[in-house]
């Protein structure tokens, strides 16, 4: 099978300091690619590359065959139409309501009625479970449902590869629990092929077909949630058991971010 | 995408094939909103429908909630499970009439 992301050889240079360093990801149609490592690790700039915000300082990325490092900028807004982002913060429009944010991506590519385009955003929003929120402005919701309005605009054109950074941060774990459940859903439903850029490894586990560990700019592994739990290589075990340490950290803290109020 | 009509005593038959997306639904919407304009009861046949979008599931709805408004029946025949994940995902599934055949659509009363 052809894979529909295609990262070659990648070397990043910033200045004198190598942040990605010969890195090799291929990733198939439809599948859920979750790209791990801890801060400094790297994931954060292929991400960058892979959406086209940074071109690489050598190697190429391929995506549904096509060379993005030698498209030109018109050439990338128009493939942009098969993308879609959800940023980590959301990256709504502060000045237009949810709806007029999600609709967004189809009046900048499209010539839709503009009937059709309202009952789009409306479909979308039932399908992140914020049916009602259209009128809203983003300053009006909560951290968990801007990351769904930001999933909604991210998904409103049916793209073919779906990329998400971050989706769980800063969420507590039923919200988290839900957008990994909605990750999951969009797969199915719409065939997505989807990357997803996390250090929340619990998340990771619930969603991914296949993981890649970075750290400092390389590839470590490649391979199922099976064969990264099972992997004996020191570091990966290094950030896996970060996981139960962060799980068990402070039963207080973690209380009071639930409930909003301290002990 | 491809599209024809054609009318039968019971009913305009509106069929599509292929692929209906972000292009070609504003045909496939204007086709629709036309046909429900002067029928009584449409079929839509999606069965060779190999994949369709928001936009083309979008233009349904629309053409679906004016056949609704005059009294026109609307029924959507598909097996295509690339068009009813999409419906389902949506919980559309739950609103329109979907029948797997265009016989059974016929044959049924709505």
């Amino acid at each position: 099978m052809i894979p529909v992301i295609e990262v070659k050889d990648v070397v990043t240079h910033y200045g004198s300091r190598k942040i990605l360093n010969h890195v090799n990801v291929d990733i198939q149609p439809g599948e859920i690619m979750v790209v791990m490592g801890g801060s400094g690790s790297g994931k954060s700039t292929l991400l960058r590359h892979l959406i086209g915000l940074e071109r690489v300082s050598a190697g190429s990325i391929r995506l549904l065959d096509q060379d993005i490092g030698h498209m030109s900028h018109h050439e990338l807004t128009r493939f942009y139409r098969k993308l879609g982002v959800a940023f980590q913060g959301g990256a709504l429009f502060s000045s237009m309501t949810v709806g007029e944010n999600i609709m967004l991506p189809l009046r900048e590519h499209t010539n839709l009625d503009e009937k059709t385009m309202a009952i789009m955003v409306r479909m979308k929003l039932e399908v992140v479970n914020l049916a009602g929120f259209e009128h809203l402005m983003p300053s009006e919701l909560s951290g968990g449902m801007l990351k769904r309005a930001a999933f909604a605009r991210a998904v409103i054109m049916d793209p073919a590869l779906l990329f998400c950074d971050e989706p769980s941060a800063g969420l507590d774990p039923v919200v988290s629990s839900s957008l990994d459940e909605l990750i999951l859903q969009l797969r199915d439903a719409l065939n997505m092929t989807i990357v997803v850029v996390t250090h929340e490894l619990d998340s990771a586990f619930r969603i991914a077909d296949r993981i890649t560990v970075l750290d400092k700019g390389e590839v470590l592994t490649i391979g199922s949630v099976d064969q990264v739990r099972a992997s004996t290589h020191t570091r990966i075990q290094d950030l896996l058991n970060r996981r139960f340490e962060e799980t068990i950290l402070d039963p207080d803290e973690y209380l009071a971010r639930l409930t909003g109020e301290s002990i | 995408m491809e599209h024809s009509v054609h009318v039968q005593p019971n009913g305009h038959i509106v069929s599509f094939s292929g692929e209906i997306d972000l292009e070609n639904s504003p045909a496939a919407r204007t086709r629709l909103l036309e046909v429900v304009e002067y029928a009584t009861t449409v079929f839509v046949d999606l069965t060779a429908v190999t994949y369709m979008d928001s936009s083309g599931i979008a233009s349904l709805v629309e053409a679906y909630q004016r056949a609704k408004k005059t009294n026109v029946a609307f029924v959507l025949i598909s097996t295509s499970p690339a068009v009813l994940r999409v419906l389902q995902m949506a919980r559309l599934d739950k609103v329109f009439t979907i029948h797997e055949t265009l016989e059974h659509a016929q044959h049924a009363k709505h």
